[in-house]
């Protein structure tokens, strides 16, 4: 049946092929085939990119040049130009809107420094602590991913009541249990809430940090340890001549990755603090969602939202041309 | 290929177009509204009970009525406060909303401006029974003055000071607090021993502008000039602002802990003996869901200066309440005015403000002895007498977040125990005034 099928097949290949003027037919499907193919099967995912990510994009560059308030904001589409008004609004440091938005990105750029550098830290350790096999390393490894599994709502929000001056877990334990302070914080309002967001910030993101640490271990070569360990290498020697190396292209991404998730955190404030943060907590993106929809300035906060998207772009780019050039360095 | 590569752009092109059509641009909405969709309502309650499930239970029976009398099906959200007012952003930038909705009144001017809500005009209101069948002061929260109103009242409330009865008559207290003064005087009476004399929300915005404004009623301030234009730092704006911080930072009869709080857990403390006054609206159904009993609280009109409520500088309540507004591009324009026929009709009024607690702002619904109780006299005598509306204009919602954080920080400070004083009361309103959109 096989064998009469295919040879069914390659006749009518022979006579197609024989018939003049179809020559070009079947190499040009299979050219087709071989290159267009893959773009055709990348077409759905990049007509959804475009949709969900482009569209927005460009609505809102085109919002920002507009004179987006309550009263026009319904017929958006038809709201007048306003140039470069809502930039000049919000670079001009001088101005409310100008100097609290500077506030906020220093506030933000000192709570991504430590929150991404903290949960590198504390996910490369755990993730070199549980490197060697030991009774009880599964159950810390699920244990540690657990914040990472959490939805951010009911985690945060039991943040919040554990914070609370009152009934809160955290005074219980700082004030009441260990006698650690004079009286019960407020870390809901006032100065603490910084620390209050950057402990949430940590325990949320550092087990992603573990994860993928965890992951890049898994390709060092144990012979690496083994020869270094011959060698008299100590543990410190270890993980600085050889984990870390070896870890630098997991960690170039790894930190890329935190960086951009904390900077543009918003679950995270605005679960803990409501739509008003308390100054010394007010991060870029509670204050871009204030300005836009608490108080109805759609342009100004639309350009705010570009600014800090320019930030990221240079950044980002920065980051990875600085690193790339390091890594090629050191490939040399 | 190149065949291939003009297919694929032109699918990226077309997928762009239609996404963008489908966008809108916020024009094609053209505002008329229409009856396209005659069978079917969306209908956007706010939760006004103690939870969602109570609302639906509430609810449901009344609009399975309606669609008995009409034949028109309500598809029911109901939506918590918290997230109201940006769905009703979202609904109106997209187009893609209810038919009939329910908005804060304090929002009335602000949505008005958006021009996203139906216009009541004589003939709107005619096809209702007209505006005569409402109440004055729920009517002053409607829209700007000189304008057709952007909604309808559906639930009237006042504030009313409740008191816990054991705890007065423990510290020897035999009635309550007409003034300020006495108020301070009975608080720090009861604030001892874990205590305290009177709760706060310190982190609900909204809650403290609506103290706020009373306390600036009182000492003949406005937030905004006649004309419309903000006027935070006015003597008696910071007056008033000082005294209601000074509760916490001087009087010492609010607790530090009320600062941080935004979900009603002051009514909880007074639930729980914790706190012997609270100033709320309607608080009787909660207080019973939270265990209290209802011998167990008094209700009296919240003070005033002199003592007197009244007009003027007697104003001891803003006009809260519910009001029930129709997007005017709904499919459904006929059934959408029928069912804010039915929902402020008399007997609808009688059934909704009983279940929850609150005052009908439909005249005839009042008489109904359910609202000459205990819990209700006082909020009914505080709406018809010394009750001022919110300023209706279209910077409000604005106003609330500024000034309210603004109030928020400043009890914050209190709780932190750093001096809070004229000059640091008159700064953070400078700057919330400076945050207000230029005009």
């Amino acid at each position: 049946m096989t064998t009469t099928t295919a040879t069914a097949e390659a006749d009518r290949r022979t006579v197609s092929g024989s018939t003049p003027g179809a020559a070009r037919g079947p190499r040009r499907t299979g050219r087709i085939r071989r290159i267009g193919l893959p773009y055709l099967l990348l077409l759905p995912a990049l007509v959804l990119e475009l949709l969900v990510h482009l569209v927005p994009m460009v609505i809102g560059i085109l919002m920002s040049f507009k004179a987006l308030t309550r009263f026009s904001i319904r017929e958006w589409g038809a709201a007048p130009w306003s140039g470069l008004d809502n930039y000049k609004v919000s670079v001009d440091i001088n101005a409310p809107a100008g100097e609290a938005l500077l506030h906020s990105f220093w506030v933000t750029c000192g709570f991504t420094v430590l929150s991404v550098g903290l949960c590198w830290l504390l996910g490369t350790a755990a993730a070199i602590f549980l490197q060697d096999t030991f009774r009880g390393r599964g159950l810390l490894r699920t244990l540690f991913l657990v914040p990472y599994a959490l939805p951010v709502y009911t985690a945060v929000i039991t943040w919040a009541f554990m914070f609370q001056h009152d009934n809160g877990l955290v005074n219980h334990v700082l004030h009441d249990q260990l006698g650690l302070t004079d009286k019960p914080s407020f870390w809901l309002i006032g100065d603490n809430s910084f620390i209050a967001l950057l402990t949430v910030s940590v325990w949320k993101g550092w087990p992603f940090a573990f994860l993928v640490v965890m992951a890049g271990l898994q390709n060092i070569p144990k012979e690496l340890y083994e020869a270094a360990a011959l060698d008299g290498a100590g543990m410190w020697q270890q993980i600085r001549r050889i984990t870390l190396p070896s870890l630098r292209p997991v960690n170039q991404v790894l930190v890329l990755v935190l960086f951009l998730w904390t900077f543009n955190d918003f679950n995270t404030p605005y679960v803990l603090f409501g739509k008003a943060a308390p100054e010394a907590a007010d991060l870029i993106s509670i204050h871009v969602y204030q300005t836009t929809f608490a108080t109805w300035n759609f342009g100004t906060g639309s350009a705010m939202s570009v600014l800090l998207l320019l930030f990221l772009l240079v950044v980002t780019g920065l980051y990875l041309l600085l690193t790339s050039r390091r890594r090629k360095t050191a490939d040399v | 290929m190149r065949r291939i590569r003009a297919a694929a752009i032109g699918a990226v092109t077309l997928s762009l177009a239609l996404a963008a059509s489908a966008c809108g641009g916020g024009s094609s909405t053209d505002g008329g509204g229409s009856n396209d969709s005659p069978k079917t309502l969306t209908y956007w309650a706010s939760n006004q009970g103690a939870s969602i499930t109570v609302d639906k239970k509430v609810l449901k029976p009344e609009l399975d009525k309606f669609e008995k009398q009409t034949g028109i099906r309500v598809k029911l959200e109901v939506i918590p406060w918290s997230e109201l007012l940006n769905r009703i952003l979202t609904a109106t930038t997209s187009g893609q909303g209810p038919d009939v909705l329910n908005i804060g009144n304090t929002w009335s001017a602000s949505l008005q401006a958006s021009g996203a809500l139906l216009p009541w005009d004589t003939k709107n209101f005619g096809s209702i029974g007209g505006k005569d069948r409402f109440v004055d002061s729920a009517l002053g929260s409607t829209g700007a003055q000189g304008e057709d109103p952007a909604a309808v009242p559906l639930y009237s409330m006042a504030y009313a000071l409740y008191y816990n009865k054991k705890m007065f008559a423990d510290a020897g207290i035999s009635k309550p607090p007409a003034t300020w003064d006495e108020l301070v005087a009975d608080g720090k009476k009861l604030s001892k021993d874990g205590k305290w004399g009177l709760g706060a929300e310190g982190a609900n915005l909204s809650e403290n502008i609506h103290q706020v404004f009373v306390f600036a009623k009182q000492h003949g301030a406005d937030f905004f000039t006649a004309d419309g234009k903000p006027d935070f730092t006015s003597e008696g704006a910071v007056t008033a602002i000082k005294q209601y911080v000074d509760l916490m930072a001087k009087d010492k009869i609010i607790a530090p802990g009320n600062a941080e709080y935004a979900q009603n857990q002051s009514l909880s403390d007074f639930a729980k003996g914790k706190t012997a006054m609270v100033l709320w609206q309607t608080a009787s159904a909660t207080l019973a869901s939270l265990g209290m009993k209802d011998d167990e609280w008094g209700v009296a009109p919240a003070p005033v200066r002199s003592g007197t409520p009244g007009s003027g500088t007697s104003v001891n309540s803003m006009v809260a309440g519910i009001n029930l507004a129709v997007f005017k591009n709904t499919d459904n324009h006929d059934g959408a005015l029928k069912f804010v026929k039915f929902m402020t009709s008399d007997a609808e009024q009688k059934i909704l403000n009983k279940a929850y607690g609150s005052i009908p702002p439909v005249k005839a619904a009042q008489s109904d002895p359910a609202f000459n109780t205990k819990a209700t006299a006082a909020l009914r005598e505080t709406l018809a007498k010394s009750a001022a509306a919110l300023p209706q204009v279209a910077d409000e919602s604005q106003f609330e977040t500024s000034v309210g954080t603004a109030v928020k920080e400043l009890l914050a400070d209190a709780a932190g125990g750093r001096p809070v004083t004229t000059e640091s009361v008159k700064a953070k309103l400078e700057k919330a005034q400076q945050q207000m959109p230029a005009k």
